[in-house]
C-alpha cells in the first residue's frame, strides 16, 4: 500500500473498532468523522491504480480508481456520512459499527479491480447489512436477517462458483467487461450474482422482506449500498448485455404494482427502490454512452434522495412507532419540518423539475428514445406516472394528511432532521445545477436536461398523474394485507418439504442446538471470567468497552437460532452448493 | 378558491403549456411520433395512473394479496 493510497473503505472498517471504546461527545466526534474522512479521502484519490498485493500467484488489486468508481465512492462515503447523522441519537455500537463496515466493504467493492477483493467485500457487504437487519432485536426482523443471510449466501455461492470457472477458462481474475464471455457458465452465474444484489426479480424479494424489518437507522444504510453496487457491478461487468434492457424496464413497473397493494411505508419505498433500479438496469442494458452515464448518475441522485424518504418514513416510525399507511393519518400538523423534507425527496424520485430526478432518470429514458426502442420509453414513461403516485401523492396522503387519527407527535431529534436537510439540499443542488453531477460521470456529457418539451411533457405528466390519484382515492386506501412474492418459495413453500422430513430434521437439529447452547454458554461465559480478571487489574475502560460487544454480540447470535427447519434446511442446500463450487474448483 | 379548483386550474396550464411550448421554442426534436400528439405527456400520466391503479388492484384481489398473518400461522 502507497503512501498517497489510503483505502477509504478501510478507514471505515478499522476505523468502526473505535466507536466502541469512546463515550458521550467523543462518540459522536468519531462517528462524524470517519465517513467525513472517508469522504475527504475519495476525493483526494486520482485516477490510478493503487493497494496492488500477490496473494496466490495472482494480482489482487483493492484500488482500481477511474472516473467511474471514483463517482460511485463520492456517493457511497456522501450517504455514510449523511446515515451517521441520522444515527447519532442511537446508543447501540453494535449497529454503527455493523453499518460502518456496510459502508466500508461497499466501498472496497467499487475499489476492486478485480474478481478476488470483490468476491471479499460482497461476502463482508452480505454479511454486514444482515447484521444490520438482525440488530432491531426482534423475532420479526431476525427472521428476516436470517432469510437476507440465506438468499445473499446463494447469490455469494454463484458468484464465487462464476468466479472460478473464469478463472480456469480465461486464467484471469481481473474484472472488467465480460461481455467476450456472453453465454459461458461463468457469465451467467456472475450475472445471476449480480442481479440478485441488484434486486432484480424474481430474485429481489429479499429487499421489501428485509429492508422494512431494520431500524429507522440502519433501513437508511441499508437503502444505499447492496442495490448500488451491484449497477455499479453490472454497469462494469455487464454494459450493453440486450437481456438487461427488458429485465429492468420490467423490474421498474414490477415495483410500482406491488407497491400499489402495499400497506407498510417503508415496504412501500422498499418497492420504489426495486422500480428505480430498474432504470439502471435498463441503462445498463442499453450500454450507450448517454446510458451509461444515466445508470451512473440516476444511481448517485438514486442514493441520496431514496435515503431522504426512508429518513423520512423512519423520522414517523421512531416518533409515533407506527409502520401502516391504515394507521397513520394527520401528521403534518405536528411534523411539519419532516413533511417538507420528505416532500424533497418524494419530488426528487418523481423526477420534478429542479430536483435531481429529473436530470438523472430523463437520461436513462432519452437513451430509450435515442436507441428507437418506443416499448422500452413507454414502460419507464408509465413507471415515472407510478412513482409519483406513490412516493410523491400516495404515501404523503395517508401518512400526513388524510383522516386524522388525532396521534400525538412531534418532530424527531434534531440530528435526524439535520441528517434530512444534509440529502435535501444535494437533491436540489443536482436538480438545479446538473452539471456538478454531469462532470463527475465516466462518459463525457453533452445531454442537456432543461428543454422546454422535456419540462412541459413531464409537468403534464406529473399533474395528470394526480388528477388520477385523486378521481381513484377512494380504491386506493391502504388495506391491512400482505402480498405475494417470490419469497413466498422459502417462507412458505419450504413448509410443504418440512412435512417429509420433519422426523429426522428435527432430531438433528435438536441435538445440534443442545450442543450449540452449551458451547456457547461456556464460551461466553469464559470470556466473562476472563474479562472479569483483567478488569480487576485495572484496564477496565477499554474492557468494558469489549464486554459490551461481546454482550451484545451473543444476544443476537441468540435471536438467529430460530429453530425453524427449513431454514435449517436451506443452509444445508447452500453448503452442498459450496460443496459443489469447491470440487468445480479442485477440477 | 377550494383546493380542487386549484388542481383543476393549475392541469389547465399545464396541458396548455405543454401544447403550446414545443410550438414556441421548436429547438428540441421528438424520438417518436406519439410524443407530437397536442398535450402527450398530460394524456399518457392519466391514462398510466388509472392502468396502474386499476390493473395493480385487480391483480392484487385476484392472485397476490394475503391476510396481514399469512406468514405467521
Amino acid at each position: 500500500m502507497t503512501p498517497e493510497w489510503i483505502h477509504p473503505g478501510l478507514v471505515l472498517i478499522a476505523g468502526a473498532w473505535i466507536l466502541p471504546f469512546c463515550r458521550g461527545r467523543a462518540k459522536r466526534a468519531v462517528m462524524i468523522l470517519l465517513p467525513a474522512a472517508a469522504l475527504v479521502d475519495c476525493f483526494l484519490i486520482q485516477p490510478g491504480t493503487y493497494g496492488v498485493v500477490r496473494f496466490l500467484g495472482q494480482e489482487v488489486v483493492f484500488g482500481r480508481a477511474d472516473r467511474l468508481s471514483l463517482v460511485f465512492s463520492y456517493v457511497f462515503a456522501l450517504v455514510a456520512l449523511v446515515g451517521m447523522v441520522y444515527s447519532l441519537h442511537v446508543n447501540d455500537d453494535a449497529q454503527h459499527v455493523a453499518a460502518l463496515t456496510y459502508a466500508g466493504a461497499a466501498l472496497g467493492a467499487v475499489f476492486a479491480g478485480d474478481f478476488l477483493s470483490l468476491f471479499l467485500f460482497w461476502e463482508l457487504m452480505a454479511l454486514s447489512a444482515a447484521l444490520l437487519v438482525l440488530l432491531r432485536r426482534r423475532p420479526a426482523a431476525s427472521a428476516a436477517g436470517f432469510r437476507y443471510v440465506l438468499v445473499h449466501v446463494f447469490a455469494g455461492l454463484c458468484l464465487f462458483a462464476g468466479i472460478v470457472l473464469h478463472f480456469t477458462q480465461t486464467g484471469s481474475l481481473s474484472f472488467g467487461n465480460l461481455s467476450p464471455y456472453a453465454g459461458s457458465a461463468a457469465f451467467t452465474l456472475i450475472l445471476v450474482a449480480f442481479l440478485v444484489n441488484a434486486a432484480v426479480p424474481p430474485l429481489g424479494a429479499w429487499l421489501p422482506d428485509a429492508y422494512p424489518e431494520a431500524t429507522a437507522t440502519s433501513a437508511v444504510f441499508l437503502t444505499a449500498f447492496t442495490t448500488k453496487s451491484a449497477v455499479y457491478a453490472l454497469i462494469r461487468g455487464f454494459a450493453g448485455a440486450e437481456i438487461l434492457v427488458w429485465w429492468g424496464a420490467a423490474m421498474a413497473v414490477y415495483g410500482v404494482v406491488y407497491a400499489v397493494l402495499e400497506n407498510d411505508a417503508r415496504r412501500l419505498l422498499a418497492y420504489h427502490i426495486i422500480s428505480q433500479v430498474g432504470y439502471m438496469v435498463c441503462g445498463v442494458g442499453l450500454g450507450t454512452e448517454l446510458a451509461l452515464n444515466g445508470a451512473t448518475a440516476h444511481a448517485f441522485a438514486h442514493i441520496l434522495y431514496k435515503a431522504l424518504l426512508f429518513m423520512g418514513a423512519g423520522a414517523v416510525l421512531q416518533v409515533t412507532g407506527l409502520r401502516k399507511l391504515s394507521d397513520m393519518g394527520g401528521l403534518y400538523k405536528t411534523m411539519p419540518v419532516t413533511l417538507a423534507l420528505y416532500m424533497v425527496g418524494a419530488f426528487a424520485i418523481s423526477a420534478v423539475p429542479l430536483f435531481s430526478g429529473f436530470v438523472t432518470k430523463s437520461m436513462v429514458v432519452s437513451a430509450a428514445g435515442e436507441s428507437h426502442r418506443p416499448a422500452i420509453y413507454l414502460l419507464l414513461t408509465l413507471a415515472s406516472s407510478g412513482t409519483f403516485l406513490h412516493t410523491g401523492l400516495k404515501l404523503p396522503y395517508y401518512m400526513f394528511f388524510g383522516k386524522d387519527r388525532g396521534l400525538r407527535a412531534q418532530e424527531p431529534p434534531r440530528n435526524m432532521l439535520v441528517a434530512m436537510g444534509l440529502a435535501a439540499v444535494a437533491c436540489v443542488v443536482i436538480g438545479v445545477a446538473p452539471m456538478v453531477l454531469y462532470s463527475q460521470l465516466p462518459f463525457r456529457v453533452d445531454y442537456i436536461p432543461y428543454t422546454v418539451r422535456h419540462v412541459t411533457a413531464t409537468l403534464g405528466l406529473l399533474g395528470f398523474t394526480a388528477l388520477g390519484f385523486f378521481l381513484l382515492l377512494e380504491q386506493l386506501d391502504p388495506e391491512p394485507v400482505v402480498s405475494l412474492d417470490t419469497d413466498w418459495f422459502y417462507r412458505r413453500g419450504g413448509a410443504a418439504i418440512q412435512k417429509f422430513t420433519q422426523g429426522a430434521l428435527a432430531r438433528l437439529e435438536g441435538s445440534v442446538s443442545r450442543v450449540s447452547d452449551v458451547v456457547m454458554q461456556r464460551f461466553v461465559l469464559d470470556i466473562g471470567a476472563q474479562l472479569g480478571n483483567i478488569d480487576l487489574r485495572g484496564v477496565d475502560a477499554i474492557m468494558e468497552g469489549v464486554g459490551r460487544v461481546t454482550e451484545e454480540v451473543s444476544r443476537d447470535l441468540t435471536l438467529t437460532s430460530t429453530g425453524h427447519v427449513q431454514r435449517y434446511a436451506l443452509v444445508m442446500a447452500a453448503g452442498i452448493l459450496a460443496g459443489v463450487a469447491l470440487a468445480v474448483f479442485a477440477w | 378558491m377550494t383546493p380542487k379548483r386549484w388542481l383543476y386550474a393549475v392541469l389547465v396550464v399545464f396541458a396548455v403549456g405543454e401544447i403550446a411550448g414545443p410550438h414556441l421554442f421548436p429547438a428540441d426534436h421528438a424520438h417518436f411520433w406519439f410524443e407530437d400528439i397536442p398535450a402527450w405527456g398530460s394524456i399518457y400520466g392519466l391514462v398510466s395512473c388509472l392502468l396502474i391503479i386499476i390493473v395493480s388492484k385487480l391483480l392484487g384481489k385476484l392472485w397476490l394479496t394475503r391476510p396481514e398473518n399469512y406468514y405467521d400461522s
